[in-house]
């Protein structure tokens, strides 16, 4: 059990794992005077949950993308499985098994649910130039692939939209598409952006179940998440950060008693509790009642603004079409 | 002159060498830009490159046309190279500015002094250019002399050997278009119009397939300035301004952009309004319903296929045979 591989791991940063899956060392990313990430040390551990907190402007969106090369990081050294990729392109990390979805999510609008899920398979022949001009070789390949896509659907509760352009599903539906989108790269690790914003209660509550799932399939999962209760529920490991360092980590119980993080994120409410896990349960069967932990400091906020930046780029263009 | 000759000399025109190089040209910014969303605006060196290398390999080195044309094609993909490997990496509207710029540099350069020379008394290159290149293609014309056609609608067998090789390419380079498209390829290279970010982050080289897309399209274009010139047995650098590629731009989002029959429809209305509108104004004047000079005629006619064009972008945004969803998700 996964629970059990952490065993005996101390609650303190940097704290090295039994088998880490994600291990970083030294990463930098400022932008002008501000420092986003300054992160020392960071294990990851195979196979577990691990969510990564703290409030806005902290930075976790920005080392996401420091790790997967979205971003680039002044410094610092990162592998994952034994793979260093601080100097590999960012279409190269999926192709080592690490896939991450985005914060505001990215669809390919024009293409159908499931020609979205068919992009996302590695391998497929007719992606090369000349392969595409033999048509019998990548329709073998892709009927084989159609499985893969069916599972991944009816997983996401998007078969009804199979063949519906994805420009038009809904904000929630997207963030699915965008996870099995994911998955559909056949990863060992993924990294999942505030998976839940935007996600009505009920699917949250499947969304978490899913997450479950894929770690007890072997995956591991790391996520950003403001919503509390999806935190202590599922993780095996919390990290926060705050101000670009990772400032605790530990089991969600060690996490909830730690006072720097009730002093930078949690706020006292969330300190207070005797019996987090109980707790939080509770509050997620109640649904839609207290979610989102709003940050106290958010004067400047790198994560958001990296993205905005990023949308606003690709929008320019389409207005010139 | 009445209507009917006007109609009649509109569609020569519908299917004239110019509507042949501005579909084929358009063929080739369709799949950069219908397809892939690269904002091309130097496709004019595409057609110079392969233009250039049919010129200057008879009328420089004194080799074969049939050798020309892969020179044409290698100088093109040259200009591809050139064009992508420094702006790909970057947001579309850097390649935007370096490709009209350097469209521009081209056709300054191949005008200038040191490209020109005497050769027995006969000035070449520079603004001269070259002349009489393409006698190798018009040996082999297989139609007997004569003319072709019915009545005001006929071409004679010089005109039919261009044409038909030439819609048969316009044809045949559609055809490999459409197969790209339908395949995974086309359809990665649709996902990078939408989001190329999320293309990468499933573990594709977009850049690769951006730099496959600038230079195939761009080949493309270089058989249309290979076909224009062979036609005209002449090439000038001043053909090749930018205004071209801007016309080309025209015809495209006239058929409608990411369709496959869009650049052809587009070409060949385009050509047809341009003589219509010229014929029209000209009979309106003959018969003393316009006072116009005969330069104001060509001034006002291109002021009315504008207008025209302004029309269409505004009711039918999509183009002639587009699809309306196209457009609609880019709001």
């Amino acid at each position: 059990m996964p629970e059990s591989a952490l065993a005996g791991v101390v609650a303190e940063v940097g704290v090295a794992k039994p088998d880490a899956v994600i291990v970083a060392d030294g990463v930098r990313r400022t932008f002008g005077g501000l420092v986003a990430v300054d992160v020392d040390h960071l294990e990851i551990q195979r196979g577990v949950i691990t969510s990564l907190i703290g409030p806005n402007g902290a930075g976790k969106t920005t080392l996401f993308n420091c790790l997967t090369r979205f971003d680039r990081a002044q410094a610092g050294k990162w592998s994952f499985d034994g793979v260093a990729l601080e100097r590999k392109l960012a279409y190269q990390v999926p192709r080592h098994g690490l896939v991450r979805t985005f914060q505001l999510t990215r669809t390919m609008e024009r293409l159908t649910v499931e020609e979205n899920l068919l992009l996302a398979a590695p391998g497929n022949p007719g992606e090369r130039i000349l392969g595409a001009f033999l048509p019998p070789l990548w329709r073998s390949f892709e009927r084989a692939r159609m499985d893969a896509v069916d599972a991944q659907l009816e997983r996401f509760r998007l078969d009804h939209m199979r063949n519906e352009r994805a420009g038009a599903l809904s904000g929630g539906q997207r963030k699915l598409l965008g996870m099995a989108r994911a998955l559909m790269t056949g990863p060992k690790a993924i990294l999942l952006d505030e998976p839940m914003a935007g996600v009505n209660p009920a699917l949250r509550q499947t969304l978490s179940e899913h997450i479950l799932e894929l770690r007890d399939d072997g995956l591991t999962v790391v996520l950003i998440e403001h919503d509390m209760d999806v935190v202590m529920n599922i993780s095996d490991w919390v990290v926060c950060m705050a101000q670009g360092s990772v400032i605790a980590e530990g089991r969600p119980g060690d996490i909830l008693a730690d006072e720097a993080v009730v002093d930078a994120y949690l706020g006292a409410r969330h300190g207070e509790s005797a019996t987090p896990d109980a707790e939080a349960e509770a509050r997620v069967v109640e649904g839609p009642g207290v979610t989102d932990v709003s940050a106290p400091t958010s004067a400047q906020d790198p994560d958001s603004d990296s993205d905005s930046d990023r949308r606003t780029g690709p929008g320019a263009e389409d207005g010139d079409e | 002159m009445n209507l009917g000759s006007i109609l009649l000399d509109s569609l020569r025109a519908s299917v004239s060498i110019n509507a042949v190089v501005y579909a084929m040209a358009g063929v080739g910014l369709n799949l950069q830009f219908g397809y892939g969303g690269l904002l091309n605006f130097g496709l004019v060196a595409f057609m110079l490159a392969g233009a250039y290398g049919v010129g200057i390999a008879v009328v420089e080195f004194g080799w074969s046309m049939w050798i020309g044309i892969p020179l044409g094609i290698l100088l093109s993909v040259g200009v591809g190279l050139l064009f992508g490997l420094p702006t790909l990496r970057l947001r579309a509207d850097y390649l935007a500015i370096v490709t009209i710029a350097t469209g521009e540099i081209l056709r300054l350069f191949v005008r200038s002094g040191p490209m020109q020379e005497e050769v027995n008394g006969v000035q070449i290159g520079g603004v001269f250019g070259y002349d009489g290149f393409a006698n190798a293609f018009f040996a082999v014309n297989p139609y007997p002399a004569g003319n072709y056609g019915f009545g005001g609608f006929s071409f004679n067998e010089r005109a039919m050997w261009v044409l038909t090789a030439g819609w048969g390419l316009v044809a045949l380079l559609s055809l490999v278009v459409w197969i790209l498209i339908r395949s995974p390829w086309g359809r990665m290279l649709r996902a990078v119009r939408d989001d190329e970010d999320a293309v990468r982050s499933l573990g594709k080289n977009v850049f690769n397939l951006k730099l496959q897309t600038l230079v195939l399209g761009g080949v493309i274009a270089a058989v249309a300035g290979m076909m224009q010139a062979v036609d005209q047995q002449a090439i000038r650098p001043d053909f090749f301004r930018t205004v071209v590629t801007f016309t080309v731009y025209t015809a495209v989002i006239l058929g409608g952009k990411a369709t496959i029959l869009g650049p052809i429809v587009g070409s060949v209305v385009l050509w047809f309004l341009i003589q219509f509108t010229d014929g029209l104004l000209k009979y309106l004047v003959d018969i003393g319903w316009l006072n116009l000079a005969s330069d104001q005629i060509s001034g006002t006619r291109f002021a009315l296929v504008g207008l025209a064009l302004v029309l269409l972008v505004v009711f039918r945004p999509q183009g002639i045979v587009g699809r309306k969803e196209e457009v609609l998700l880019d709001a």
